[in-house]
């Protein structure tokens, strides 16, 4: 009772199988109030169909969930009152105006017609919409849309929003607009569980992290946390000439006591640093040892690393927070990083 | 929003430090009351008539189709079936408000099956709202369109020269009877609504049964034209039912048994289709 007095959400051997494909695969979750955790994964990952199940929109075929300690499956209705859901898609009635669709969703909900009209005004100011008040939905761009689809989420104040991809197809500057909006909501009380498959998102947001992969969880933490079940940080050394590549990479693997990875083509080693003056001690080594080097750099992991070294490259999906993962390795996660490449494969 | 939930575990009503009052001052029921569904389905009917007022065309079946109609049909068939259109009035304008109502409820199918294909109908899903109020809400709204079909019936037949025996409380009595019968005949097509996989399937086997419906009944010509075994269907056909009624109200003012019986072919009309309606129609809420 006491643990689940201080969860908004808690699921626990969560599964749902569509035909012989389990979409999620046995998922534990535990969203503490107050919190944004996100849920990162690949396209096809089953975040949208985990998401479902917990809001009600898709039998759950195995386990349970709760939502502030209501069971999902057996007491919707309830479930339903403390939810808001923002999805993939906007769900906004294309035939009303903005107000038009605010007062609809609050007076369904039991908000009074003044209320509606009051919370709707409110909250077309809060997300920057009351020019646009008057007009269809169908003059809207994708970005008012999506706006508009997660004000008509929060007319009632629901304690828990679900976000599915909540910037998915904005571009730059909507995508910081929708990040603002969704830090607000967390200052006024709000839990949010959402889902990304961009990992700068989830690093911005969520204070923890779930990596879901095929329908398995692979890792869950603090985004520091998974950065550092990766590595700290690297250095990153081009090299003046590759034939010195070779020797400069024992020398790293001796100094630091991990693999470092070269990376031929573009005369680059990246050294996987368990603490940052070891960089000093690999160049001092290669100093004396007359390898010349043309720039350096030290990076932090990002979590893209992160979330490939969990899903994509065989790496052993290790778990700061402890819990079981098992590995979905089989080489194919998505990739938005051609660029880390070689430096994942430091994690590996 | 009735009574407090959860017997067991409530805590969402334990104050604790952490706790925001966006938990804690909700009231939480765990059904949806009687008046609280009845208010949802208003709300939902009014957003099906702000939907009818920016897509007018949705309404031409209900506007263009019986002046139309009604002038063809009272022009080609007059002579033929009663010697003169004028004569042929009284049958064909009563018959006509068959055709219109029940081609409306086609539309009324065909438009839940397409609002389901929405985006807002995901929206509808996790609310906590009435899982029968979203269907529920267009067949309120639909009344509007009963009545705006009927009506403009009778008023395209009057300016052709039709003189309604019953006067303005019997055209108003038929009036209500074909908005009574709309209501209850929208259930068959509901019903195709909510298990067509395709807007445009649900159209096409809607068409299937409307025309039969329609045509082997009184609307266009007496029963007694057709040969024995079509008029056994002819006569039971809930259609006929509401036609003969409609005919008794408008053309002698009659409030008689037909009317009784056009009332029962509704009821068992609702009793059979309103229970698969709103089986099927929860499967997808």
């Amino acid at each position: 009772m006491n643990s689940t007095d201080t969860l908004a959400v808690r699921a626990q051997g969560l599964v749902k199988t569509f035909g012989d494909q389990r979409a999620v695969d046995g998922i534990d979750l535990e969203v503490h109030r107050g919190e944004v955790f996100g849920v990162l994964g690949p396209n096809g990952a089953g975040k949208t169909t985990m998401l479902k199940m917990l809001a009600t929109l898709l039998p759950i075929d195995g386990g349970t969930a709760e939502v502030f300690g209501h069971d999902v499956s057996r007491e919707g209705h309830v479930v339903r009152q403390l939810l808001g859901v923002t999805g993939q898609y906007a769900s906004v009635d294309e035939n009303l105006t903005a107000t038009e669709n605010l007062l609809l969703f609050g007076r369904l909900q039991g908000l009074s017609r003044g209320e509606s009209r009051r919370r709707a005004g409110t909250l077309l100011e809060q997300f920057d919409l009351t020019e646009a008040a008057a007009k269809p939905i169908s003059a809207f761009s994708g970005g008012m849309r999506r706006r508009l689809d997660l004000a008509a989420s929060l007319i009632t104040r629901p304690p828990l929003i679900f976000l599915d991809e909540p910037t998915t197809g904005l571009d730059p500057r909507t995508r910081g607009q929708m990040w603002d909006t969704i830090r607000e909501l967390v200052t006024e009380g709000c839990t949010v569980l959402l889902t990304t498959q961009y990992l700068d998102e989830a690093d911005q947001l969520a204070d923890r992290i779930a990596v879901i992969d095929r329908g398995v969880k692979v890792a869950q933490g603090t985004s520091d946390e998974l950065k550092s079940s990766v590595g700290r940080s690297s250095l990153v050394l081009h090299l003046a000439d590759p034939a010195d590549l070779q020797a400069a990479t024992e020398t790293a693997r001796r100094l630091v006591g991990e693999e470092p990875v070269p990376s031929p083509e573009s005369r680059r080693l990246a050294v996987p640093l368990e603490r940052s003056d070891q960089a000093v001690d690999v160049l001092v080594a290669l100093r004396e040892q007359g390898v010349g080097i043309e720039s350096l750099t030290v990076q932090k992991p990002s979590l893209d690393e992160v979330f490939m070294a969990l899903t994509g490259h065989g790496t052993d999906p290790s778990d700061p927070s402890g819990t079981s993962g098992t590995s979905g390795t089989s080489g194919t996660a998505s990739s938005t990083t051609s660029t880390t490449t070689s430096e994942l494969e430091a994690a590996s | 929003m009735t009574t407090t939930t959860n017997p067991g575990a409530n805590p969402t009503t334990t104050p604790t430090g952490a706790d925001r009052p966006a938990v804690l001052d909700r009231q939480l029921s765990t059904h949806v009351s009687l008046r609280d569904t009845v208010a949802q389905t208003m709300t939902l009917a009014w957003r099906s008539t702000m939907k009818m007022r920016r897509n007018f065309e949705q309404l031409f079946d209900v506007t263009i189709q019986p002046l139309l109609f009604t002038a063809m049909f009272a022009y080609i068939f007059g002579g033929a079936i009663s010697g003169s259109v004028k004569g042929y009035l009284p049958l064909i304008i009563t018959g006509l408000i068959g055709q219109t109502v029940l081609t409306a409820c086609v539309a009324t199918g065909v438009q839940l099956r397409e609002d389901m294909d929405k985006g807002v109908f995901d929206r509808f899903k996790v609310l906590p709202i009435a899982r029968i109020a979203p269907l529920a809400g267009p067949m309120v709204a639909d009344l509007i369109r009963y009545a705006i079909a009927s009506t403009l019936t009778f008023a395209t037949g009057i300016a052709l020269g039709y003189r309604p025996g019953g006067g303005v409380l019997g055209v108003l009595g038929a009036i209500l009877l074909a908005i009574v019968a709309g209501w209850s005949l929208a259930w068959i097509f509901t019903w195709f609504g909510t298990i067509g996989k395709t807007a445009q399937g649900v159209q096409g086997v809607s068409l299937m049964v409307m025309f039969p419906l329609t045509f082997l009944s009184n609307a266009f010509v007496p029963t007694a034209t057709m040969p024995s075994w079509l008029r056994a269907f002819a006569d039971v056909n809930p259609v006929s039912l509401v036609i003969t009624a409609i005919r008794d109200l408008a053309n002698d003012g009659a409030v008689t048994g037909h009317v009784g019986w056009a009332l029962l072919g509704c009821a068992v009309v609702i009793a059979v289709f309103a229970p698969l309606s709103v089986r099927s129609f929860n499967r997808k809420m």
